[in-house]
């Protein structure tokens, strides 16, 4: 047994060098996927403080806007022009309707409010695409499809899948333009303000109204990309709705209020789950990989329980 | 604007559903026979569940349409959304069984389950047709429940037997590793018992990788343990959104599709098409019909589709898991007409309908009469044997559409039977006291 654990799975993987190579790489992927979900959710509560249940079905939302635009005729890039701008009229809304009334309520409203924002969104997207899953259109958007392999040693294969490549690279570029954003933007720097303290923000004339509805908006593109990259790996469909909570442990471990923190949380959990699962899941029967996330964030609290790169809260009284 | 069209369109005829199911709640009790849908359109099995719904509505809908209904009397159905739930699906059964409910349709190994106590004491049948408990076929213990025309043990049974045959004899199995992935539910729990003496009997590794329900469309750990394990072939018990991704992931490690068989639930249209042209190959068992080429299925198109009274595309009519909707109607029919021509009522009741899929004999007269020749294999559900049909075929994705890659083929009955009278003694031990049967026998 204790061979089985301290052992064995160092030795499969200086024997199948090939094998770890493709568990690093799918962990990588995986990681980034998960980052750019749980950015969705850091953009929301670093502004109003507000856990958006919504982000999931968000993310579904936008890719079946997306598809179901193309389906009825619209040349894919301007579907995804017009998919945008559904995500602005959605921010727009949810800032008119749900935030402001709600101003000032306790989190607890307002994250029930998102909550019935979800329920809302998936009975209203049902009313519009229905309810069968969707080809994403990943050729017409004109992301990369195949793969790529590499032989590594006599038997060895690493398989790189052009489109899992492109959903990296797509992830960095919009980490580095939000990063610009808020760090070098008049807007980005009101967005911190907010998120710093909201009575302080308007006090030197920052329109909370303004800020929530860019806030929602930028949570809108990060979902449409997520749904894009998530959709092109499986199908869109409403069962993407429940893979969006696989952020749930990023954000415990890297902080729900941290950009940076959303990242290398998400890699930790991509490498962290995939090694997991794929070296030691066998010795418990395998499907170790839905809590095991949630174990790495736990371990990783108890030392800093405020997350990788969350604020420490000092309260004193 | 097609799509909004029909949106527009199953709006109407959901409101007609619901307004229909609504007014005639006092009517049907005299004149119509009730036969409630437990359907999903919605949620993440969605993708199977509104296909299969389509089919179902469609076939009863045809039936009123262009016949009158079943020996001159009207069908009212009515559907309930489940989301493939079984609270819901529990719900929904308790808000229609009093409506005079002549079986229930479960589509959902875990709705059923909680039904089967229910069958005997509401005297409500349950047709779990091509899943749920498999012990079920043995009717002497469940005389409410019906599996016709097989159980997933028969189905587990048919795939080792098809790969044997692949191989050149069950025998050449030995030292072979067979994978299996699964939907992490009751559903995909239920082959693994036979599947483990199988591969005690016949000397194959099973290895086993579930699926949790919330990581249908993340399994590429499940598949990077598949490309390690290197197994010769690959066998599948997926549904809704696991089907395609699992088509997918196996497309990406490069996986020989042509050793990739999943069961009659994985053989989705859609669920193939996923793959693109990497799923060409890709193989499921089935026993239902194949392709449009039907006349029942002009009918549907000429008296429903084309009537305006069905939210079904004209284009899904034919595929697989349509026409499994279809063929899920025709042995609700035809248990109502044997019913009505064994009691010589028109307006039948729960404890009727038993006593009609009880004596179904669907033969291919019969099929044919019906206009579809070819369409199933025949079946005959006797008071023991209530899954009353068992072979399958096995089909293959050529990059479009299905097309038949074997003949019937029979399941292990003689492993099979056995099991399944051992399964149904030990589950009515663990039910203690399960009612021992007094329901009379038609046959």
């Amino acid at each position: 047994m204790l061979y089985d654990i301290f052992i064995d799975p160092f030795v499969q993987m200086y024997d199948m060098p090939d094998f770890f190579l493709q568990v690093l790489w799918e962990g990588f992927v995986a990681g980034i996927l998960y980052a750019l979900i749980a950015l969705g959710f850091v953009l929301i509560f670093k502004a109003s403080g507000v856990f958006n249940f919504a982000q999931g079905i968000m993310v579904v939302f936008a890719g079946l806007t997306l598809v179901g635009l193309n389906e009825n005729g619209v040349p894919a890039y301007l579907a995804l022009i017009l998919t945008i701008g559904v995500m602005g009229v959605l921010a727009y809304g949810v800032e008119r309707v749900v935030m402001r009334p709600l101003v000032n309520q306790p989190d607890i409203i307002l994250l029930m409010a998102t909550i019935g924002l979800t329920y809302f969104l998936v009975g209203f997207g049902e009313f519009v695409f229905g309810g069968e899953p969707k080809q994403m259109i990943t050729e017409q958007l004109g992301l990369p499809t195949g793969s790529t392999a590499f032989e590594i040693g006599e038997r060895g294969l690493v398989i790189l899948q052009h489109i899992d490549i492109a959903a990296a690279v797509i992830a960095v570029l919009m980490v580095a333009a939000l990063g610009i954003f808020f760090n070098k933007t008049r807007i980005g720097r009101a967005l911190r303000a907010v998120a710093d303290d909201h009575q302080a923000a308007l006090s030197v004339g920052i329109s909370l109204n303004q800020i929530w509805a860019i806030v929602w908006f930028a949570a809108g593109l990060v979902a449409l990309a997520t749904g894009i990259m998530w959709g092109a790996r499986s199908d869109v469909s409403f069962a993407l709705e429940i893979v969006a909570f696989k952020a749930l442990p990023v954000l415990i471990l890297g902080g729900f209020t941290s950009i940076p923190g959303a990242i290398v949380g998400g890699l930790i959990i991509g490498f962290g789950e995939k090694i997991g699962e794929l070296y030691w899941g066998g010795l418990v029967g395998g499907g170790i990989e839905s809590w095991l996330a949630y174990i790495i964030a736990l371990v990783f609290l108890l030392f800093r329980p405020q997350g990788l790169f969350g604020e420490r809260i000092i309260e004193r009284i | 604007m097609r799509n909004f069209k029909q949106l527009a369109l199953g709006t109407a005829v959901a409101l007609g559903v619901g307004l229909t199911g609504a007014m005639t709640t006092a009517v049907q009790a005299q004149d119509a026979n009730y036969v409630p849908l437990l359907t999903y359109r919605t949620g993440p099995y969605a993708g199977s569940g509104i296909h299969i719904a389509n089919g179902m509505h469609d076939y009863l809908k045809m039936l009123n349409e262009r016949d009158g209904g079943i020996g001159g009397v009207k069908l009212v159905t009515e559907e309930c959304e489940t989301g493939y739930n079984a609270q819901k699906g529990v719900e929904c059964y308790e808000a229609t069984k009093g409506k005079g409910a002549l079986v229930y349709n479960p589509y959902s190994t875990g709705i059923t389950l909680q039904l089967i106590p229910k069958a005997g004491v509401d005297k409500i049948p349950v047709l779990s047709m091509g899943y749920g408990l498999s012990a079920a076929a043995d009717g002497k213990t469940f005389p409410w429940i019906f599996n016709v025309p097989d159980t997933y043990w028969d189905g587990a049974s048919v795939v080792i037997k098809y790969i044997g045959e692949q191989e050149g004899g069950l025998e050449n199995l030995k030292g072979k590793k067979i994978g299996y992935i699964f939907l992490d539910a009751g559903y995909g729990r239920e082959p693994i018992p036979l599947l483990e003496q199988l591969s005690e009997k016949y000397g194959f590794e099973l290895l086993q990788y579930p699926v949790p329900g919330a990581e249908m469309q993340n399994q590429s750990s499940q598949w990077l343990n598949v490309r390690r394990d290197r197994p010769d072939y690959m066998v599948m018990w997926g549904w809704g959104a696991m089907n395609p991704t699992a088509i997918k992931e196996a497309v990406k490690i490069r996986f020989p599709m042509d050793k990739f068989i999943g069961v009659w639930w994985s053989a989705g249209d859609d669920d193939a098409a996923a793959g693109g042209e990497g799923a060409k190959g890709y193989k499921a068992m089935n026993f239902s019909g194949v392709g449009s080429d039907f006349p029942a299925l002009d009918d549907i198109k000429k008296h429903v589709i084309d009537a305006g009274l069905s939210s079904t595309d004209a284009e899904t009519i034919g595929g697989t898991l349509y026409n499994r909707g279809v063929l899920n109607s025709v042995i609700i029919a035809e248990g109502i007409r044997t019913a009505q021509e064994l009691t010589g009522k028109k307006v039948i009741t729960g404890e009727d309908m038993r006593l009609g899929l009880e004596a179904l004999n669907l033969d291919e007269a019969r099929l044919a009469e019906l206009g579809l020749k070819g369409f199933a294999h025949p079946m005959k559900v006797t008071c023991d044997d209530h899954a009353g049909s068992h072979p399958v075929f096995i089909q293959e994705w050529d990059g479009k559409k299905w097309r038949q890659a074997s003949g019937w083929i029979e399941p292990m009955t003689d492993l099979v039977r056995p099991l399944l009278e051992a399964a149904a003694a030990e589950y009515a031990e663990k039910n203690a006291p399960w009612p021992a049967r007094t329901e009379p026998c038609p046959n």
